[in-house]
């Protein structure tokens, strides 16, 4: 007699397994797929159902990803950063449904940007993940409006242009959940997931994610060794999902504790002195002056679980507007015609 | 007081015109005109009189000229009349130029101070005192010039033989509720009517006569007919952006669905109705919507069009049902945003890069704006994929008669859904496989249980699985396909309206043209002895019988309101072989089309 050995599987019964997707088609190394691994290793840890996700992405590299996990889940490859409209009509269709979009630095930050900030600004409940790599990777290596000054590109460019930074944008916003992390810190990006798949509105999380074929060389500042270099965590993050509560452990020391509306508690201890994710302009004052020093923060940027989202804004029902039955949507022959008889 | 009107001196004077004429109104805009003009308007049309209503206005809040012009006929006729018979100047700025347009034996009602009787003497002038009158009949200065407009409204009452009971009453109606301001203007428009009672000869040219051609009928313009229609259709998501002359549609939307669309239980919407940032963000977002499995609409004119381009090949492309009204301007460019125009037909048709053609509805009239809209939903499910309403400035914002509209019966068609457990029935589902033959396959939506019909969307080239494929025969066959579809759609769209006289000649026409060709008809055949068929175009994809139209036919004559001939130039992409026999008839000044340059133009093809 054999044993089989047992698979791990979720609240759901569901495995690993039944989150991932295609085989990858990006460069061996890429960082986004190290982005990929914690996307299906978090939504599995949080038991999101994979038939009720959206994942959504614009144009670029990074755009591809969502076909590299959740395969059980409904994708759309829309166009060049314009995923953030498209989650805004999936939502106010369907708002059951969680949303996931996967951009780049490219497709959020130059023809994106009006979108992104707007989405942030309704509060479209979404885990924004950002893979940001400095580079046009699929235009084979142009700069993008994330890039450092003083960054060259594998064939010389000096960038000296002033860089966009996706986080203080988002925080200048308003949004409720903001971090920085890195495809190379996979224990910190994976507690970022959980606790942006917990959070209702907009998370954005930008991702430094090293482009290995197109600025990964000496001279970028988004090398895998650069960021590495720089990376300063701002905290040591613990994340106690709703359906866990007191098994899991919590990071020792003095931490702070942000619960979110499901029942899931972050835990923050604080790495570096005085700052403060809570508090909106002392954290990009921080974040300015770090970025100014050359230094790399990663972690909980900010973060404010309990502003209303697009749905509040809306004041729509409660069920999805997509399956409000006909007799619901149509009024009847008596209300078109007292619309007539008013117009008489 | 009710005033029954003198009989005028001479009936039988081939020169009074009996409810059917024309009064321009030229005033400044942004000073309350509005409000007295359709007073004026709807007391002739509660005189029982058919009746259309169109401001010419500019791009300006307050200040710029603006004109309006109000047709009564007794035929029904609502386009626009080229001449105008009474001419009410209220604007020194344009007054000497509105003055010059006029035909000989015009009337013309002023200002008193711009002293424009001097200018001609084959006019009837009548100068009235305004500024006397309006501070005699409403002590506070700074209403007055609010006010001022209705005075011209009872003097018109009195020339033209309106009761005062029906403007009482239509102002009553236009400013519902608000009793002060209703009294202030009920008593603005009876001073000018007293006034002009004693002051002002009678006279016997323009005549309104009580009739009973309105009865049952109502006003409303297209916008407003099209929000309606998309009510009615159970819209659920609507993303815009504000933008000339589609505004008031979505306004007027939501202005219904807080009465209609509300759960009775909690007070929330059953409609989402959001302003985005622009036009780019409200294709995505209706899109989305509509992938998602609800029935989405944006609302927009040209340039909104110009920037939802991109999105519009995808949701062709990935098969993405969505409504898109198109309240079409004068463009290209920024061009004159409340001038009409039908220059969309060409964009709206092949909307994106690439080989696309889309399914448009051509509305003709206000019961058609509501019933095209409506239908639009069905037919963008039912094809998964983009449908234009296409209509225009002169529809959309201008104020026509029209019968109630009728209750559309039946189920919605919410197209080929599969749920969860008809994917457990079906064999190997595809996304883009083509089962049944019609190039329209079968969708799921998100959020449906039962781990099948996961797929993934996208806009680069796919196999019928939905998978990405860069495959020459994938890709073939799926665009053939869609090809396909958009052929099928021709069993499905409104079929074009016939006017046989069983001529050898016609007129082919769409959208708000038909007004005007029915006139120019009437006019060509009671004036130039002429029998002319009039096919009225009413979609595309274009149906067999604008094929046998254009078969049958030895010359048809394509009326565009746009410089090119875009209808014509569609039409003979379609139906290259009988194209020889089209000619195109053109308007495009800005102005509202009229029968007479439509006569015009035929009869110089024919002489």
């Amino acid at each position: 007699m054999t044993t089989t050995p047992t698979i791990p599987t979720n609240k759901l019964g569901l495995t690993k397994q039944d989150y991932v997707g295609a085989k990858s088609t990006l460069c061996p190394g890429c960082g986004h797929d190290a982005i990929t691994a914690q996307i299906i290793q978090s939504a599995w840890e949080m038991n999101i159902k994979p038939h009720m996700v959206a994942k959504l992405s614009g144009i670029g590299c990074s755009s591809k990803t969502p076909t590299y996990f959740l395969n059980q889940a409904w994708g759309f490859n829309s166009v060049h950063g314009r995923a953030a409209a498209v989650c805004t009509g999936v939502t106010l269709a369907n708002r059951e449904l969680t949303n996931v979009i996967a951009s780049g630095d490219g497709d959020s930050m130059s023809i994106g940007m009006g979108q992104f900030v707007h989405m942030i600004r309704r509060n479209v409940p979404v885990v924004y993940i950002l893979e940001d790599n400095g580079v046009y990777g699929l235009t084979k290596g142009q700069f993008s409006a994330t890039a450092d000054i003083g960054s060259v590109l594998k064939k010389g460019d000096v960038n000296e242009l002033p860089p966009i930074d996706p986080c203080t944008l988002a925080m200048e916003m308003g949004c409720g959940f903001v971090a920085r992390s890195y495809s190379g810190n996979p224990k910190q990006l994976n507690t970022i997931l959980k606790a942006a798949f917990a959070h209702r509105g907009t998370a954005l999380i930008d991702v430094i994610s090293p482009c290995v074929t197109f600025n990964n060389h000496e001279g970028s500042t988004r090398s895998y060794k650069a960021t590495k270099d720089k990376e300063i965590p701002l905290q040591e993050l613990g994340f106690v999902a709703y359906h866990e509560q007191e098994s899991v452990e919590i990071p020792a020391g003095e931490a702070r504790e942000v619960a979110f509306p499901d029942g899931s508690r972050l835990t923050i201890r604080a790495l570096r002195k005085n700052y403060d994710p809570t508090d909106r302009f002392g954290a990009m004052k921080d974040i300015h002056e770090a970025h100014s020093a050359g230094e790399f923060l990663t972690g909980i940027i900010y973060i404010q679980p309990d502003r209303p989202t697009l749905h509040d804004y809306v004041h729509m029902v409660d069920a999805p507007l997509a399956q409000l039955p006909q007799s619901t949507v149509k009024p009847n022959a008596e209300a078109l015609r007292a619309c007539m008889e008013e117009l008489m | 007081m009710s005033f029954a009107p003198k009989a005028p001196t001479s009936t039988e004077n081939a020169k009074t015109l009996i409810n059917d004429f024309s009064v321009e109104i030229a005033t400044v805009n942004g000073s309350g005109s509005q409000t007295a003009n359709n007073v004026l308007m709807r007391s002739i049309f509660q005189m029982g009189v058919p009746v259309s209503g169109k401001n010419l206005f500019p791009s300006n809040i307050a200040g710029l000229p603006t004109w309006f012009q109000i047709r009564a006929n007794h035929r029904g006729y609502g386009a626009r009349k080229h001449d105008v018979d009474l001419m009410i100047c209220m604007n020194a700025e344009t007054a000497r130029e509105d003055v010059a347009k006029l035909k000989p034996s015009a009337i013309c009602i002023y200002d008193e101070p711009l002293k424009l009787s001097e200018l001609r003497n084959d006019l009837g002038f009548f100068p009235v005192p305004f500024q006397q009158l309006v501070a005699a009949s409403c002590p506070e200065p700074k209403l007055q010039k609010l006010v001022k407009n209705m005075i011209y409204v009872g003097v018109a009452a009195r020339m033209l033989g309106i009761d005062m009971d029906e403007v009482r009453k239509a102002i009553s109606r236009q400013l519902k509720g608000k009793e002060k301001a209703i009294e202030l203007n009920g008593g603005a428009a009876q001073a000018g009517f007293d006034w002009a009672d004693q002051n002002i000869p009678d006279q016997d040219r323009l005549r309104i006569i009580r009739d009973n051609k309105t009865e049952g009928q109502l006003i409303i313009d297209g916008n407003s007919a099209c929000a309606l229609g998309a009510m009615f259709a159970g819209v659920t998501v609507v993303a815009w952006y504000p933008i000339t002359p589609s505004s008031s549609l979505v306004e007027t939307l939501a202005e219904y669905a807080k009465e209609y669309r509300v759960d009775p239980t909690t007070g929330k919407s059953t409609i989402a109705i959001v302003q985005m940032e622009d036009e780019l963000a409200s294709a995505g977002a209706i899109i989305g919507a509509g992938w998602a499995g609800a029935r989405s609409m944006t609302t927009t004119s040209g340039p909104g069009i110009s920037l939802m381009s991109e999105f519009i090949g995808l949701a062709y492309f990935a098969e993405c049902p969505a409504v898109f009204v198109d309240v079409t301007r004068m463009g290209p460019s920024t061009g004159l945003p409340t001038r009409t125009s039908q220059g969309d037909v060409e964009i709206c048709a092949k909307c994106s890069h690439g080989d696309t053609y889309h399914i448009c509805l051509y509305p003709g009239n206000m019961e058609e704006c509501f019933e095209f809209t409506y239908q639009a939903f069905d037919l963008a499910e039912r094809y998964q994929t983009p449908v234009f309403v296409v209509t225009d400035l002169d529809l959309g914002m201008q104020n026509w008669a029209t019968k109630p509209f009728t209750f559309p019966e039946g189920k919605f068609d919410r197209g080929k859904v599969l749920n969860e457990q008809q994917l457990q029935e079906v064999q190997d589902w595809g996304r883009y496989k083509d089962v049944d033959g019609d190039g329209i396959c079968y969708r799921t939506l998100a959020g449906t249980p039962g781990g099948k019909g996961a797929y993934f969307t996208r806009g680069t080239g796919h196999n019928v699985n939905a998978l990405y494929s860069e495959k020459p025969e994938d890709w073939k066959s799926n665009i053939d396909r869609l090809r396909r579809k958009f052929d099928t759609a021709r069993t499905s769209v409104p079929p074009p309206i016939l006017r046989s006289t069983g001529s050898s000649r016609g007129v082919l026409a769409f959208g708000s043209s038909d007004s005007a060709v029915i006139e120019a008809l009437d006019i060509l055949e009671e004036s130039h002895s002429k029998k002319v068929d009039y096919l009225r175009v009413r979609a595309l994809p274009f149906t067999q019988e604008v094929e046998s139209f254009l078969e049958r036919m030895d010359v048809v004559y394509v009326v565009d309101q746009n410089r090119d001939g875009q209808m014509a130039n569609l039409l003979r992409e379609f139906f290259p072989e009988p194209s020889g026999k089209i000619r195109k008839v053109l308007h495009y000044d800005s102005t509202a089309i009229n029968a007479q340059t439509l006569v015009d133009q035929i009869n110089e093809f024919e002489k």
